[in-house]
């Protein structure tokens, strides 16, 4: 998985579970919460999501990892490239 | 042989936050089952079938209320949350509401679901107070009413630090009071908070068909998800060993297993099925109980003069007295909802003109009354509400109008509420203490609903939300 298709699985999770966003111009260098209405809430559910759909697990001492698509990519790439290589 | 099925989370009662939280268990993989003692899903909100006509129980309007867009309140968070779409509840906004108090609403403040309304209008009544009532809302806004570990502080207080006449306190308490206040004379500010934000500051609206699309919505949700459910299947005891939930014995008498138990049904409610053997102390049971007279109207209410107002918060004096009556009824005060006066469209009414008076009630004095005597009450209240609810209305074509129009009517008493909901003392509200965290003595043991302290039914399924994210999502 390349970084750019690792920000389209988070920005498709996003897209489910705050359909009333705007996702057409979502910065990947800046953080979501300050383009993007999401509260901890929604955050939570990111990080379910990542779980329900891929089996990715995200520990809650890495949830600011998640705080912008940049750093979510950077974060996130490496342990689907890990998922799959196992598989 | 062990032949106990086995749940990673059981969950008491069908109403909207057990609903709610099985929606998130379920949407996340676990094997959730909800036990409902009656027939029928929505617990205090509901809805019956009566001479081939549906009636609501509950629900007037639904609270909460803001346009598309407008992001952040618990009305978005509900939505996102649950994975439903603004369109599949087809909320119908309000036409306007009103305040009215005198012996005729001589003071009247009238509110919809754009608040300048409101504050133009106690701009008007209340010149004196107009900076008074802005600070309040500022304060109101400010204050963080979702915080699980707040303080609690008396809303009387803090309200008259703005609000200097006791008239228009008293008026804006009102509304707040009767509906969702589980304490009387006074409240939590927090739950104040929340209330004024649902009632004055987002607003009122209806899905065309009433509470059974919102619970038609989550139904659908919950078995899409995977959720399980028993109906007429109450649970009657918990059995706890080592601080823990253990098991659920059904009303059928069988036994189920379950990691973790979200009770809905109330916190005395759940203590009673911890301690069903012995007569350990019950945390109080709320005083707040209510009658409705439900009456249906062969044509539209408009035709008599009551086109206008989706509901009328009334009393009789200047001064609301929040509390369980003496009598088996407080006729001073009272709740009129006009449910054909929510805005449907242009080609869309209700087939029927529908008319409902709500009043605060004394539930020991209606609990044990033979069944002759019961009805006899029933049909003198009910002519006494329809009179005390006509001096808010404005005036009718003719004295005799009304019972001329009316098709058909109901009548509900707190003993009513607890025959269906199980609810001790006809408490629709609750307990008058809240248990914001939801934590209970058994470690995997925890409350949602009306008891948890998140108010209307917006707060009824965020409060089920909040608890399965709280105790068990996040945890896992």
């Amino acid at each position: 998985m390349t970084k750019d298709e690792c920000k389209q699985v988070v920005l498709d999770i996003i897209a489910d579970i705050a359909p009333d966003e705007d996702l057409s111009n979502v910065k990947p260098d800046v953080r979501l919460r300050d383009q993007l209405q999401l509260d901890s809430m929604d955050f939570l559910d990111i990080v379910m999501e990542l779980r329900k759909r891929h089996g990715i697990e995200v520990p809650e001492a890495d949830y600011l990892q998640l705080a912008s698509l940049d750093s979510c990519a950077n974060y996130l790439t490496p342990k689907f490239n890990a998922l799959s290589a196992k598989s | 042989m062990n032949t106990r099925s086995h749940y990673d989370v059981a969950i008491i009662g069908a109403g909207m936050s057990g609903l709610a939280a099985g929606i998130r268990l379920a949407h996340f993989g676990k094997r959730v089952c909800i036990f409902e003692r009656h027939n029928t899903v929505g617990g205090l909100n509901s809805f019956y079938s009566l001479g081939g006509r549906k009636f609501d129980v509950g629900l007037h309007a639904m609270t909460n209320f803001v346009p598309p867009g407008v992001k952040g309140t618990p009305l978005g968070k509900l939505l996102r949350q649950l994975r439903i779409s603004r369109e599949e509840f087809a909320l119908c906004e309000q036409k306007q509401s009103r305040i009215a108090f005198g012996p005729h609403g001589e003071s009247s403040l009238r509110f919809t679901n754009d608040f300048r309304v409101l504050e133009a209008e106690v701009a008007r009544e209340f010149p004196a107070q107009t900076d008074g009532f802005r600070r309040l809302t500022a304060a109101v806004k400010g204050y963080d009413d979702v915080s699980l570990d707040a303080q609690p502080v008396s809303a009387r207080k803090l309200v008259r630090e703005h609000i200097t006449d006791p008239l228009l306190e008293h008026m804006l308490f009102c509304p707040v009071m009767y509906y969702g206040s589980a304490s009387e004379h006074d409240m939590e500010f927090g739950q104040f908070v929340i209330m004024f934000k649902a009632l004055y500051l987002e607003g009122f609206a209806r899905p065309f068909e009433g509470v059974r699309v919102i619970l038609r919505v989550l139904l659908e949700k919950y078995r899409d998800a995977g959720g399980e459910r028993r109906m007429k299947c109450g649970v009657q005891r918990i059995v706890s060993h080592a601080g823990r939930a253990t098991a659920l014995v059904l009303d059928t008498g069988e036994e189920v297993t379950a990691d973790h138990v979200i009770s809905s049904i109330g916190s005395p409610e759940t203590a009673r099925l911890l301690h069903s053997a012995s007569p350990a102390p019950r945390p109080a049971t709320g005083r707040l109980s209510f009658v409705e007279t439900i009456t249906i109207l062969d044509r539209q209410p408009a035709a008599l003069g009551w086109g206008s107002d989706t509901i009328v918060f009334f009393n009789d004096s200047a001064k609301f007295d929040y509390a369980c009556p003496d009598a088996q009824v407080d006729p001073r005060s009272g709740v009129i909802c006009i449910p054909n006066n929510f805005d449907y469209g242009p080609d869309l009414q209700l087939a029927e003109g529908i008319f409902r008076c709500t009043c605060l009630a004394n539930y020991e004095r209606w609990a044990h009354l033979p069944e002759e005597t019961y009805r006899a009450d029933k049909q003198r209240w009910y002519a006494t509400l329809q009179k005390s609810a006509q001096r808010f209305l404005p005036p009718l074509p003719a004295p005799d109008a009304l019972t001329r129009a009316t098709v058909t009517t109901d009548m509900f008493t707190p003993r009513t509420i607890t025959k269906f909901t199980g609810h001790l003392g006809g408490a629709i509200y609750g307990a008058p203490v809240k248990n914001r965290q939801g934590r209970t003595e058994l470690a995997n043991l925890y409350l949602c609903g009306t008891d948890q302290g998140f108010l209307g039914i917006v707060g009824a399924m965020l409060s089920g939300i909040s608890m399965a994210n709280y105790h068990i999502l996040a945890k896992s």
